[in-house]
């Protein structure tokens, strides 16, 4: 159990700058996630905090023990890779058991802690196989009980399920889930799929470029996101992004663009004060939007022409265009549209975003 | 169609493969005839009335018993021996470090490095054995068994140094990360993972540098000179063919003999032997 501090990491290969000033405390026994898409630097940085890529400047601190000079077998902690990266040569057994041979550790204590922790993860029965006689979910399975019978301060999980299936992913994801509710150690988790990270993270970090874009939980980050990309990158489907231009009248601000004028909510009227005349970014959630009613404020509401229907089950996606854009609404099922059709949608007005064009960050 | 078919399977498979395969073994054939024919008949004229070539009907072992008393084969047959596998030990150390640096350590200059390692490959012997002379003769070691086992290494490291490395280089990274955060050094990571795993790649570059230096001619044939001293392929060529007198029989018998010990090295590994070659690594 321990907490793990980041203070000003960088990461430089010789043309590259992969992670760029990060700073982050991981406390004990949190889960926290680093997502972003490929090349955002968030497995670099969880290579530092393993010990497998050298930390170029800046400091890591595991419990209470700075870690930079230290070689990965002295830090106490576990990882989990991507491929699985069990050892083809042993079997299972011998597998989850290597890293308690290498410690030292008696034989009768080994064999105890194998047994539990293949029964947490119900791999009894595949002690005795070696890794190519094992299907993908299993070999996940191994892999991680390779990483708990060593009881480390902190687990490291890169991308551990992008090698499953679609339908394995969304079971491992909850028994990895149940087991950080069991074991109450500190992880560090890598993914680039958002859901994964929602999910899972009790925090989760959005990283984009080597730079942190922010730190929050699952909820705060999709409700309030503090730049445009983290807009864009938690939720699905994406937040839809207009190119509006704030104007004042009748005492109010409104955001226009051909096809589409909304009010400005007054909660948020005080900043956009300041863009006044100034082109900004507004941002709408395809959930807060829906077919208008006769009580819906024709303040909040917008014309748009259905483009392509996405009928899901339990919901349909319309992509629709509103002026010259094109936009993506979620509504229910029940809604029966065709292709072409005029729509009347009104939207939340609560939930618009605002962003600047310049910093992209959030009004 | 399918009388067309099995037609072209004919033409295109199994006419050309009976082909090769005479072609290959024909050499070997005519080796064991050779050595188990009487001088009578291998000087008999070609045409000559009951000459037959292709077989005989007095098999004999009079050419192995001449070759094993009369000549120094044992002795030769137990130099190539501990020459070839010195330096095949020699050049697989050398080779297994080597390979696992240029695979996986970043290092300055690694690629040229790695590159000019195969250079010296590529020089031929022919044209090596020239300073190669000039330097056995200044240490000394000419007609000694070291002049053989520490030459042989100069064209076996590059070769067992290039194929370990592609095959360090088909074994996921993550394995021996993996094994370096379980609590093994670099040095152990190296040693508990990754050469077991490597182990087709290990064997085919120790089978190929044995076999090298089993066969290899030209240095043995420069750097030694007395007759105890020679190994199989130079000794059964030097000592067997006196002037322009072929000793047919016991030539024969000395290369079927010498290549025994590879042609049994190639079976018992074959397997690992085409792995290596191939390169599979599945985690």
């Amino acid at each position: 159990m321990a907490q793990v501090m980041m203070k000003e990491l960088n990461k430089k290969y010789d043309e590259v700058h992969a992670v760029k000033d990060v700073n982050l405390h991981i406390r004990d026994k949190e889960f926290v996630v680093l997502v972003g898409p490929s090349g955002c630097g968030k497995s670099t940085t969880l290579r530092m905090v393993a010990g497998l890529e050298e930390i170029t400047a800046g400091e890591i601190t595991i419990g209470d023990r700075i870690v930079n000079d230290l070689p990965p077998k002295d830090r106490d902690i576990a990882m989990v890779f991507q491929n699985y990266a069990l050892y083809p040569h042993m079997t299972v057994y011998d597998n989850m058991a290597f890293g308690l041979k290498m410690r030292k550790f008696p034989k009768p204590e080994i064999a105890k802690r194998v047994q539990e922790a293949a029964e947490i993860l119900g791999i009894q029965e595949l002690l005795k196989r070696k890794p190519r006689q094992l299907s993908g979910g299993q070999r996940q399975r191994v892999a991680v009980g390779r990483a708990i019978v060593r009881h480390p301060q902190v687990f490291l999980f890169d991308e551990p399920l992008s090698n499953l299936d679609a339908k394995l992913r969304v079971q491992m994801r909850v028994e990895l889930k149940r087991l950080h509710d069991r074991l109450e150690t500190t992880a560090i988790y890598v993914t680039h799929d958002q859901v994964e990270a929602m999910t899972l993270g009790d925090r989760v970090v959005v990283m984009k470029d080597g730079w942190i874009q922010q730190v929050g939980e699952p909820l705060e980050l999709y409700s309030k996101p503090a730049n445009r990309f983290v807009a864009g990158f938690i939720g699905s489907p994406a937040m839809n992004f207009m190119d509006v231009s704030v104007a004042e009248a009748n005492g109010a601000l409104w955001a226009e663009t051909p096809g589409l004028r909304v009010k400005a909510p007054a909660s948020i009227a005080g900043r956009l004060g300041a863009y006044k005349g100034q082109r900004v970014t507004v941002g709408i959630r395809p959930e807060d939007l829906h077919i208008a009613t006769g009580s819906d404020s024709a303040d909040y509401s917008l014309d748009a022409v259905v483009e392509v229907v996405e009928p899901l089950g339990s919901e349909i996606l319309l992509d629709v265009k509103v002026g010259q854009s094109v936009i993506v609404a979620r509504v229910d099922p029940t809604v029966r549209a065709k292709l072409h059709d005029k729509l009347r949608l009104a939207l939340l007005p609560e939930q618009l975003r605002f962003f600047d064009n310049k910093t992209e960050l959030a009004i | 169609m399918v009388i067309e078919r099995r037609w072209k399977k004919w033409v295109f498979f199994y006419i050309p493969l009976t082909v090769f395969v005479i072609g290959t073994l024909f050499p070997f054939y005519w080796m064991l005839v050779t050595a188990i024919r009487p001088d009578a008949e291998l000087y008999r004229s070609w045409r000559a009335v009951n000459n037959a070539p292709f077989w005989t009907l007095q098999p004999t072992l009079e050419h192995f018993r001449d070759l094993m008393a009369k000549t120094m084969f044992p002795r030769w047959l137990w130099n190539t021996f501990y020459i070839a596998v010195a330096s095949t030990t020699i050049s697989l150390f050398c080779g297994l470090l080597a390979g696992y640096a240029l695979a996986r350590l970043r290092f300055p200059m690694a690629g040229t490095l790695g590159t000019s390692i195969f250079v010296t490959y590529l020089v031929p012997p022919t044209l090596l054995f020239i300073p190669l002379a000039d330097i056995i003769r200044d240490f000394q070691l000419g007609n000694t068994p070291w002049a053989l086992i520490l030459t042989y290494p100069t064209f076996l490291i590059p070769f067992c140094t290039w194929l370990l490395m592609g095959y360090f280089k088909t074994i996921p990274k993550e394995l021996e990360e993996c094994a370096r955060i379980d609590g093994a050094t670099r040095f152990g990571a190296m040693t508990r993972i990754i050469f077991p795993i490597a182990v087709p790649g290990i064997l085919s570059a120790g089978i190929f540098a044995f076999t090298l230096s089993w066969n290899e001619f030209i240095y043995a044939l420069i750097f030694l000179s007395s007759p105890e001293r020679k190994t199989v392929p130079v000794g059964v060529v030097s000592e067997l063919i006196r002037g322009d007198i072929y000793f047919w029989g016991q030539l024969m018998a000395g290369a079927l003999l010498g290549s025994i010990p590879v042609a049994l090295v190639y079976s018992f590994f074959v397997e690992y032997y085409v792995t290596g070659l191939t390169g599979s690594v599945k985690g």
